[in-house]
């Protein structure tokens, strides 16, 4: 036969695999040592770089901890929400709390070249990637 | 479980009543009233919203604040792995005293507006004589 349907069955198992694949890769996974999920964290990828970007409105920037090593980013502070009690109360939702977050990127960083930026609330981690984790071309002699 | 620990507030998307015109999602921001004898305190987190991009109207009774967020961070990102959702925030209030609407003073600082809505000087203090 000069060429063959698809198999579905060949589908579904691709959509399997594609599940377990994901399942089993640590991306950002468990294994963390931090110990809370507090800030919810987007990871997005720029050309080789990952871009971490967090909401945390309303911290004191000298209060944020930020540290790379390896693969790895923990981010730690304390966010307050400030009360007082000659104030009557009529709704109280912000929370206010300690957060220490570590979490682990698929790719090794250049702890040196790392920008992180606060601004309205948003904290943004640049994350650049490793010199000798970039692919390199070989010349042929 | 560490009560110290800060956990992670779901966001409310917003049900809206009207359909609107403009793309995008709304959320419902968290949100402290404060009330003191002159005033009503309303602090809101926004993160992600500029100065700028808040909108804050008060008709009649019903105080109500928009912010806008301001996309363009998110340009040639290639998102790889989200934790919540990222949208504009809308929320009314019904207010229950009479509010000065010459005094209302608002200010941003890192995505928590706060908005001090002063009561009416006659609002503030309301002796009611028994005839």
């Amino acid at each position: 036969m000069a060429f063959r349907f698809a198999d579905p069955f060949e589908a579904l198992l691709d959509l399997q695999r594609g599940l377990d694949a994901t399942l089993l890769s640590d991306w950002f996974g468990s294994r963390t040592t931090g110990s809370g999920s507090f800030p919810p964290i987007n990871a997005f990828r720029k050309g080789d770089d990952f871009v971490l970007i967090a909401e945390i409105p309303g911290i004191d920037k000298s209060t944020l901890d930020i540290e790379v090593k390896h693969d790895q980013v923990r981010i730690r502070g304390e966010k307050m929400v400030p009360r007082s009690d000659e104030l009557s109360v009529h709704r109280r939702e912000r929370i206010a709390g300690r957060f220490d977050r570590v979490l682990s990127v698929p790719m090794g960083i250049d702890s040196d070249g790392v920008k992180a930026e606060y601004r309205d609330g948003v904290l943004s981690l640049y994350l650049p990637l490793a010199e000798r984790h970039k692919p390199k071309s070989i010349s042929i002699e | 479980m560490n009560p110290y620990e800060l956990q992670v507030q779901k966001k409310k998307e917003l049900e809206a009543k009207q359909e609107r015109t403009k793309a995008g999602r709304y959320y419902v921001p968290n949100t402290d009233i404060y009330e003191s004898s002159a005033a009503i305190l309303v602090t809101v987190e926004m993160p992600g919203v500029r100065k700028e991009n808040v909108d804050i109207k008060l008709d009649k009774d019903v105080l109500t604040i928009t912010g806008n967020v301001d996309f363009s961070q998110y340009e040639g990102l290639e998102p790889v792995y989200t934790e919540y959702n990222v949208g504009n925030y809308t929320r009314s209030f019904t207010l229950s005293s009479a509010i000065d609407r010459n005094r209302i003073s608002a200010k941003v600082e890192d995505g928590v507006l706060s908005v001090e809505l002063p009561k009416v000087k006659e609002a503030t203090s309301r002796r009611i004589e028994v005839r």
